[in-house]
């Protein structure tokens, strides 16, 4: 479908209002929530405006074929895939060009926080599965991945986090949306590891002057810290619920 | 990777089965909850997402207009893919389906196709030259048994729920149209899968009893109890006797579920007769 | 400047500043970042003596360590050992010189007459490093085959909770259920009772420690359970 004969620049963003009625530095709605899946080690779900995804971490498990194993790490695999049905023009099914990329860079954003080396000659596999598909599902899926990883017990120096910027009519916007992706000026997607702010992500697509580039990706962080909150709610959640039935004002001791 | 399953875990499935029982205190011919949300992917025509227990499976529904196969030229098509994605289970590889998926994906075409739940005729809409094609893709999210019944639930509720535009014929062109109507339904195929440890057969495996198996019988029936579609998958042999009594089973069962979860996603359409 | 920031017990997450001061020391699900220890992963936070932080899992693999029992599958017979699963994320090995009895010749013999493939086991971690796969050992009193009653699988982070302090747990449940319990460290139990109601209870307590492994008051609950069916 051509997107750019239903919709007009004009449409994009209007007063300081976007195209689906946020302000320019306000995040679509997001749901997260973790150990969704039986078999998984660790899963997490999410959406992010329309993006549905689901993420499942099994490991650290035996690799094979073994010759791939290395004997002093463990290796994280990233599989990120789209539904057939996720995107408007259905998708073939088998994986993309794009869907690659995507899987070698979302690894690269969730490794540097994981303690890898603690399980040699094994492997770490993450899979992440796009059920609807709505611009920054590489953000997201790395957000929910952080999650599965920690309802996976594997062991991490911190959580990672992703957020976009994008560039429309001129103006940087938080988190875009398909629509905003594909008519805008240009897309930042980044990934940090909030405690100290480190950057495992940084992609940009588009055009942008220097200084552009130094608020989209300062934007990009603000807009991180901020779902960093929800991560840690929604892992929070899981523990507390169960906690509260129980647990008076000051805890009790057990055997 | 293989799964061995150790022989403690085997003997206790095989002592209860002996005894008329299964590990989760079903009945034999008890199925585990079905939960069926439909609609939730608004980019597919249809969707919808089947839990059978533990058991998740996810159906979406992609409609194109394109050309119908030459020797059925009236005829829209339906074509059905699975994918058992190595979210679901440890041992489900990444890759192109393979045999199992291969195999899934085929058996719950036929029990749509042959049950003729979806009339395609009326899906035709320049005979000879465009007809609409629905694509059908499965893909199993969590692996605890019966991916069959559970793959088929999810394609016809995810059918019930399809939304397809209105199409108009002009001079040759097909123009589709802002307004949508629902899919033409003519029936409601209902799946029902069995498995057999000793001398019982008993419905709707879960992981454990399936490992335990050495075979499955898929049995599916239409609204008049009719069997439209009949597969015995893996290894394994069943007697006369299982069949007839799978078959009894499968057309009263069929009935049961198909007014629960069916009827009720049937009547709910907008735009239906 | 020796600071703590986290009271007893307390859920933390991985990254979570836990104390800081060159005096704390980095233990369990903890790592140290200069004058920091933190949080590696999702758990409960203790401050143990001589000022070790640890932060106990809630969630994770289980990851062997000599000494510990643990029941295992055989899930491949070779010429002198057996490969052994015991959900850990590596295979663990079995040798025929660490088997109880006769001795006997590896050239001669079958090993699957010993072990065959899908016969479960408790056995011990004698060895264990990063270097090689786990090693086990049923040289020990009370290590053999496990025939008969039923497998439960639960989180091995929440073993210790079904074992109890100095094992008040898992005796009271043993006690009142009169089963055979043997508890594997990797997250396997095995329950033989003289009734499949009395295993069916076992299990039932199993499930309700595992899902409330974090709370407190948890023995009492789970002896109120057993003696409202017994």
């Amino acid at each position: 479908m051509d997107l750019s004969s239903k919709y007009s620049q004009g449409d994009l963003l209007r007063d300081g209002v976007r195209i689906d009625g946020r302000g320019v530095r306000e995040l679509r709605p997001i749901k997260l929530e973790v150990g969704v899946l039986s078999r998984a080690d660790g899963s997490a779900y999410i959406e992010q405006g329309n993006n549905k995804i689901l993420v499942a971490v099994y490991g650290p498990r035996e690799l094979h074929p073994k010759h791939l194993a290395r004997p002093d790490t463990a290796i994280l695999q990233c599989f990120y895939r789209m539904a057939t049905f996720s995107v408007e023009e259905r998708k073939n099914p088998a994986p993309s060009r794009r869907e690659l990329e995507l899987s070698k860079v979302i690894k690269g954003a969730l490794a540097p926080a994981i303690f890898l080396r603690n399980f040699p000659r094994s492997t770490i596999d993450v899979y992440i599965q796009v059920l609807q598909a709505d611009g920054g599902t590489r953000c997201a899926s790395i957000t929910a991945a952080s999650l599965a990883l920690a309802d996976a017990g594997v062991p991490m120096r911190d959580l990672v986090t992703a957020c976009a910027v994008g560039k429309v009519n001129g103006q940087l916007v938080l988190d875009p949306n398909d629509i905003e992706d594909k008519l805008g000026e240009a897309d930042m997607p980044v990934a940090i590891m909030p405690r100290k702010r480190f950057i495992t992500l940084l992609q940009m697509d588009g055009r942008m002057n220097k200084e552009e580039f130094i608020e989209a990706y300062k934007m990009a962080i603000e807009g991180c810290m901020e779902i960093y909150k929800l991560q840690r709610q929604a892992l929070m959640e899981r523990y507390m619920a169960v906690r509260k039935e129980f647990e008076e004002e000051g805890g009790g001791e057990d055997a | 990777m293989h799964d061995v399953l150790s022989e403690v875990e085997k003997r206790f499935i095989i002592t209860l089965a002996n005894k008329g029982q299964r590990a989760d205190g079903r009945e034999l011919r008890e199925m585990r909850p079905i939960n069926i949300e439909t609609g939730l992917i608004k980019k597919a025509e249809g969707s919808a997402k089947v839990s059978l227990g533990e058991t998740k499976v996810i159906a979406g529904i992609k409609a194109e207009i394109g050309a119908p196969f030459p020797d059925e030229p009236n005829r829209g098509v339906i074509t059905c893919n699975a994918e058992l994605i190595p979210l679901a289970s440890p041992f489900f590889e990444a890759g192109p389906p393979q045999e199992d998926a291969i195999e899934l994906a085929r058996v719950v075409d036929r029990g749509i196709r042959e049950a003729e739940m979806v009339d395609m005729e009326k899906l035709c809409i320049i005979p000879g030259e465009k007809v609409w094609i629905l694509f059908v893709d499965l893909y199993v999210l969590d692996d605890n048994g019966n991916l069959f019944d559970a793959s088929s639930y999810a394609a016809v509720s995810a059918l019930l729920s399809t939304m397809i535009p209105k199409v108009e014929v002009k001079n040759g062109e097909v123009k589709l149209l802002d307004e949508k109507e629902p899919l033409p339904i003519r029936d409601l195929p209902v799946s029902l899968t069995f498995g057999k440890v000793g001398e019982h057969i008993f419905l709707d495996p879960m992981l454990d009893e399936e490992r335990v198996i050495d075979c499955r019988l898929t049995i599916v029936t239409d609204k008049e109890g009719r069997i439209t579609a009949v597969q015995k998958s893996e290894d394994g042999a069943l007697s006369e006797k299982d069949i007839n009594e799978a078959i009894e089973i499968a057309i009263e069962k069929g009935r049961e579920i198909r007014e629960k979860y069916f009827m009720p996603l049937l009547k709910s359409r907008e735009g239906a007769e | 400047m020796l600071v703590v920031h986290v009271k007893k017990r307390q859920i933390v997450l991985p990254g979570e500043v836990l104390a800081e001061g060159g005096k704390f020391k980095s233990g369990e699900g903890t790592f140290r970042e200069g004058e920091k220890v933190l949080a590696a992963v999702i758990g409960l936070a203790e401050i143990k003596e001589n000022n070790i932080v640890v932060v106990v899992p809630l969630e994770g693999i289980y990851i062997p360590r000599p000494g510990d029992t643990v029941i295992g599958k055989i899930v491949n017979v070779k010429l002198s050992s057996w490969d052994v699963d015991i959900l850990a994320p590596y295979l663990a090995t079995l040798n025929l010189m660490n088997v109880p009895g006769k001795p006997v010749d590896p050239i001669k013999t079958d090993l699957r007459q010993i072990f065959d493939i899908g016969d479960l086991i408790v056995a011990k971690v004698l060895a264990f490093d990063r270097t090689q796969p786990p090693v086990l050992t049923m040289k020990e009193k009370d290590l053999r085959k496990l025939e008969g009653g039923r497998l439960v699988k639960m989180a091995s982070t929440k073993i210790p909770r079904l074992i109890g302090r100095r094992g008040s747990m898992i005796n009271m449940i043993k006690k009142e259920t009169k089963c055979q319990i043997i508890i594997g460290q990797n997250g396997l139990v095995w329950v033989s009772g003289s009734s499949l109601e009395s295993e069916e209870l076992v299990v039932k307590a199993i499930r309700q420690i595992e899902r409330e492994a974090h709370t407190s008051g948890l023995t009492d609950r789970i002896r109120e359970l057993i003696s409202q069916r017994t």
